[in-house]
């Protein structure tokens, strides 16, 4: 018996534009269902109109029936009893989704008094019970805290806890955990199940990250230009997907367990939902494009139990048995010569030793005082050779921004040395230090604010070019152009008028534009969707290889790291953990922090998420203004839970520094008793054998 | 690349292209146009006080019978060019101030917005005053410099705080990065993406300018009789608009018309300028 049926729903925006062209769906007791795609695609837009949740002016039509009662054309009296009692919403970013004037606690208590007749008292209670099951820690007195002193994890569970206060039938969570850390989203995940064994809802989970899904979901939809085009059981769709776009889509994402070579980007970009092309909307990138697409749009039709596509050739993919790294043509990256030196012949472009920087905490309006220090990076070590890509990665908070600022300053840091091609940054003049940024560039993570709204790409390009005074320049960027994939005419366009992965690789010709040794990525796919990453990445790959070029690379996203790093740096609280070649680090993390964060990473694979082992850490990172005493990560270590108290003092009293491990020739661990195993494809099997 | 792609899309924008023409021809009439007109503005007809405008005084005479035609005229050449100048120097010198002030901060910052601060607490007529009889038989555009010096203090705040926001952006960090000294990321980054209120400021301060200025005519300082300017002749006009019209709508009409050609020439030239419009 199905909670919610979605027949036939279409949304039109004014202008025409109709963001959501017919979606069915239904979601039964307990099930979860996800829903995939890329920005645009209209999968938000999908469960707004279902909660009518849309503005004034936006047509809505279609059936949306909970427990067989119509929702749509319900008037707004009777709507605001479904919403909330029936129905719960969880919202992407949860500092938005309260009012920062009232506490948590009384926010849960009046979503039980709207729907329910108790009392305060008894509201107030239910509010501290429902904080209880989403695990936040001292629920009475968190109650009391106001939403800006509850941490992003924090506030999310409380929003999950708001979600449940009522025994809601269905829960719509809109990309639940995109705006959090991979071990915040994995307990977030889990409160998730918590919450739906809880009350036995059926989840709609909406989410452009398909490694969620693969945990969370018991059925599939794929949506696409504001249509479903593929949706089925899980597994189907992961292992036998049968619609191109969702081949792709699976081709496409970089794997932290390494299990592929070369990533596989989709060409193009998505339509506009104001300028679809006629036929299948996927058809211009499509590689098994043939003219019959063009004719019509392919109908979503049923192919074996409850199995559904829309394309014509899927009966031919079934048949053959095809995967994305055969539909799609597998870009080929010419190997790097650099490479070929070992490591220690190379020149090292870059060496941070024992970084520190630390913040001041100001407190007072008129005569300012100092109350204390954020340690934001508290003595770092590391180098980069020639044509070498090192990660940093880390939650956010760890520091990882504030190193990048340190390098590309220039400046004599608080302490320490920053060494950028054997120069010291702090016995730099004026013009040693402008000389020395031509060989260093950057890369931003937002590719729209990275980029001067008001300046015509080919003048983005130029001026670093012109600054330092290199002949040619419009020849330059026009090279510089087809060197990142695009044409050289759109050197007069403006970066608004091109999409994000197009933006992104207008950063990347202006990085390259002097030519540098080293590039500074500063998260520089994790704002794309997965499709057009994928793009990127092998971009920035094949640059690496045929320039010559070095990496820093910054990221959060350890899938990312692994395929596009050699080696690893992983940071907590301003230190590094653990530092090794990516193989070690991944296949045998040796600290617990490394551990935990790449068992928190979910897999594209519902097999192997299913069966997964997840190392869990309790709470959020302390702050950087009072790290713990000694290794700054028992209080959150599950390994430190398990020492004898002698064992213990050591962690307490001092702070370990990366050592060698023995076994391995480039890997390093900061932990006293720091142990290799394996965590990503750990699974609760192995570890009965 | 970028003045060539803003020129060619400000060609293309209707809105600037008639404002253009209809300031080219406002000027064309101001200075060809009294070699058209029968008299010339120092004539007087002493057969002809306030008579209505006809065949022989095409827009009707004054009280002392100067041909109003030829005085209009030769006002508005002066207030063409004092409120296109005045708008120039007060906004630049609001865009400039405002944008060094956001962007360095610090002890540059104290210093300018004390500055400002102080200019805005200072009674601008009385400094006038003070000046303008030092400034008696100097050039005319010594008056054009003091009229923008008092005009420029509440933008260069707005702007200020604006810069504020802007010097956090990443491009503007890219360009540090990229080894462009300040100056230039402050005249190429930070400037352009105020162009859109920098545009309205400017166009505001041209009809205050003209008015600003009858203002001080009034009181004995700038323009002296015998000479007119556009803001004289609407003052004087204005206390008898009911019944001699001639005497305040001409000289009103061509500054609506002015202040009109400039509003559409700066809104082409905010959407030029602004990637987000559609022209």
């Amino acid at each position: 018996m199905s909670i919610l049926e979605v027949r036939d729903l279409t949304v039109t925006f004014p202008g025409g534009i109709q963001a959501v062209r017919g979606v069915s769906y239904d979601v039964a007791q307990g099930e979860v269902l996800g829903i995939v795609g890329e920005s645009g695609s209209g999968k938000s837009v999908t469960s707004l109109a279902i909660m009518g949740l849309l503005p004034q002016n936006a047509v809505v039509s279609g059936s949306v029936k909970l427990h067989g009662q119509e929702l749509l054309g319900m008037d707004e009296g009777e709507l605001t009893r479904v919403r909330g009692k029936a129905i719960s919403m969880i919202f992407q970013d949860p500092l938005s989704a309260f009012t920062p004037v009232y506490t948590i606690g009384d926010q849960i208590a009046e979503a039980v008094r709207v729907h329910q007749k108790v009392g305060k008292d008894k509201a107030a209670k239910r509010a501290v019970e429902l904080l209880d099951l989403v695990g936040i820690p001292h629920p009475d007195v968190r109650a009391k805290a106001f939403p800006h002193e509850f941490s992003g994890g924090m506030r999310q569970r409380a929003m999950i806890a708001m979600a449940i206060a009522n025994d809601p039938d269905l829960l719509i969570c809109d990309e639940p955990t995109t705006a959090l850390d991979v071990t915040i989203q994995a307990q977030v995940l889990e409160v998730l199940k918590t919450a739906q064994a809880e009350t036995g809802a059926g989840i709609v989970m909406i989410t452009h990250d398909l490694g969620v899904i693969a945990g969370m979901a018991d059925r599939v939809l794929v949506m696409y230009a504001g249509r479903p085009v593929e949706q089925g059981v899980v597994d189907d769709i992961y292992y036998r997907p049968r619609m191109p776009y969702t081949m792709g889509l699976l081709a496409s994402i970089p794997r932290v367990d390494g299990e592929q070579d070369t990533l596989v980007p989709i060409e193009g970009n998505p339509p506009s939902p104001a300028a679809l092309p006629p036929g299948c909307p996927f058809a211009p990138r499509c590689p098994m494009h043939i003219d019959a697409c063009d004719d019509e749009e392919p109908p979503l039709t049923q192919i074996g139990g409850g199995r559904y596509v829309a394309c014509i050739r899927s009966r031919e993919i079934e048949h053959k048995g095809m995967t994305g790294a055969d539909v799609f043509p597998v870009p080929v990256i010419p190997p790097s010569d650099v490479a070929r030196v070992p490591r220690e012949e190379r020149e090292t472009v870059l060496e941070l030793d024992n970084l520190v920087r630390h913040y001041p905490l100001m407190k007072g309006a008129v005569f300012k005082r100092r109350v204390g220090t954020v340690h934001a990076v508290d003595g770092i070590t590391f180098d980069i050779a020639e044509g070498e890509t090192l990660a940093l990665v880390g939650e956010s908070g760890c520091g990882k921004t504030t190193t990048l600022q340190q390098i590309m300053q220039l400046t004599p840091p608080q302490s320490g040395r920053v060494v950028v091609l054997g120069k010291d940054s702090s016995k730099l003049d004026k013009a040693a230090r402008k000389a020395l940024r031509g060989d260093l560039q950057i890369v931003f993570q937002d590719p729209m604010a990275a980029l001067d709204p008001r300046m015509p790409v080919g003048d983005i390009i130029a001026e670093p070019l012109r600054a330092h005074g290199r002949k040619n320049v419009p020849q330059r960027v026009a090279e510089l152009l087809t060197l990142v994939g695009l044409a050289p005419e759109h050197a007069e366009r403006y970066p608004q008028q091109f999409s994000g992965g197009q933006r992104q690789r207008i950063g990347i010709a202006r990085a390259l534009a002097l030519e540098p040794k080293l590039i500074v990525l500063d998260e520089p796919v994790s704002a794309l969707d997965v499709s057009i990453q994928a793009g990127v990445i092998n971009l920035l790959e094949e640059l690496k290889n045929r320039l010559g070029l070095s990496y820093l690379f910054v990221a959060h996203d350890l899938a990312v790291v692994r395929h596009l790093a050699d080696r690893v740096a992983v940071m907590y609280l301003g230190r590094i953990a653990e530092i090794g070649a990516v193989e070690n680090v991944y296949d045998r993390p040796a600290h617990p922090y490394t551990q935990a964060l790449l068992s928190a990473i979910p897999l594209p694979d519902p097999e192997m998420e299913r069966s997964r082992k997840r190392i869990l850490l309790e709470g959020d990172l302390p702050s950087p203004a009072d790290p713990p005493s000694g290794c700054r990560f028992r209080t959150r270590c599950p390994k430190f839970a398990r020492l004898s108290e002698a064992e213990k003092r050591r962690c307490v009293d001092e702070e370990p520094s990366v050592a060698r491990l023995a076994r391995a020739k480039d890997h390093g661990a900061a932990c006293h008793y720091a142990e290799e195993i394996e965590v990503i494809t750990a699974s609760e099997h192995q570890e009965e054998q | 690349m970028r003045s060539k792609v803003v020129l060619g899309r400000l060609l293309r924008n209707r809105q600037a292209r008639y404002g253009g023409i209809a300031l080219l021809l406002l000027i064309a009439l101001a200075y060809i146009g009294p070699y058209l007109g029968a008299y010339d503005w120092t004539d007087k007809d002493f057969l002809a006080f306030l008579s209505p405008p006809d065949a022989d005084h095409w827009w009707g005479t004054t009280s002392i019978g100067q041909d109003m035609y030829a005085v209009t005229l030769r006002g508005m050449q002066k207030s063409i060019v004092i409120g296109l100048l005045v708008a120039l120097f007060a906004t630049g010198l609001a865009a400039l101030v405002g944008a060094f002030a956001g962007y360095f901060g610090g002890w540059v910052d104290k210093l300018l917005m004390w500055g400002v601060d102080l200019l805005l607490v200072l009674p601008s007529f009385l400094i006038i005053a003070i000046i303008s009889p030092r400034l008696r038989g100097a050039s005319w555009l010594w008056f054009v410099v003091l009229l923008a010096a008092f005009a420029w203090m509440i933008t260069s705040r707005v702007v200020r705080s604006m810069t504020l926001s802007l010097r956090e952006r990443e491009y503007v960090q890219a360009a540090l990065y990229m080894g462009i000294p300040r100056w230039k990321i402050i005249l190429r980054h930070i400037v352009p993406n105020l162009s859109s209120l920098l545009i309205i400021d400017a166009t505001l301060n041209v009809s205050g300018a003209v008015i600003g200025e009858a203002a001080l005519s009034f009181f004995g300082f700038g323009i002296q009789p015998p000479d007119v300017s556009l803001g004289t002749l609407i003052a004087e006009g204005a206390r008898n608009a009911t019944g001699y019209p001639w005497l305040f709508a001409f000289p009103a009409g061509l500054l609506v018309l002015l202040v009109l050609a400039i509003n559409l020439i700066g809104d082409g030239l905010r959407d030029a300028l602004d990637p987000g419009s559609n022209s």
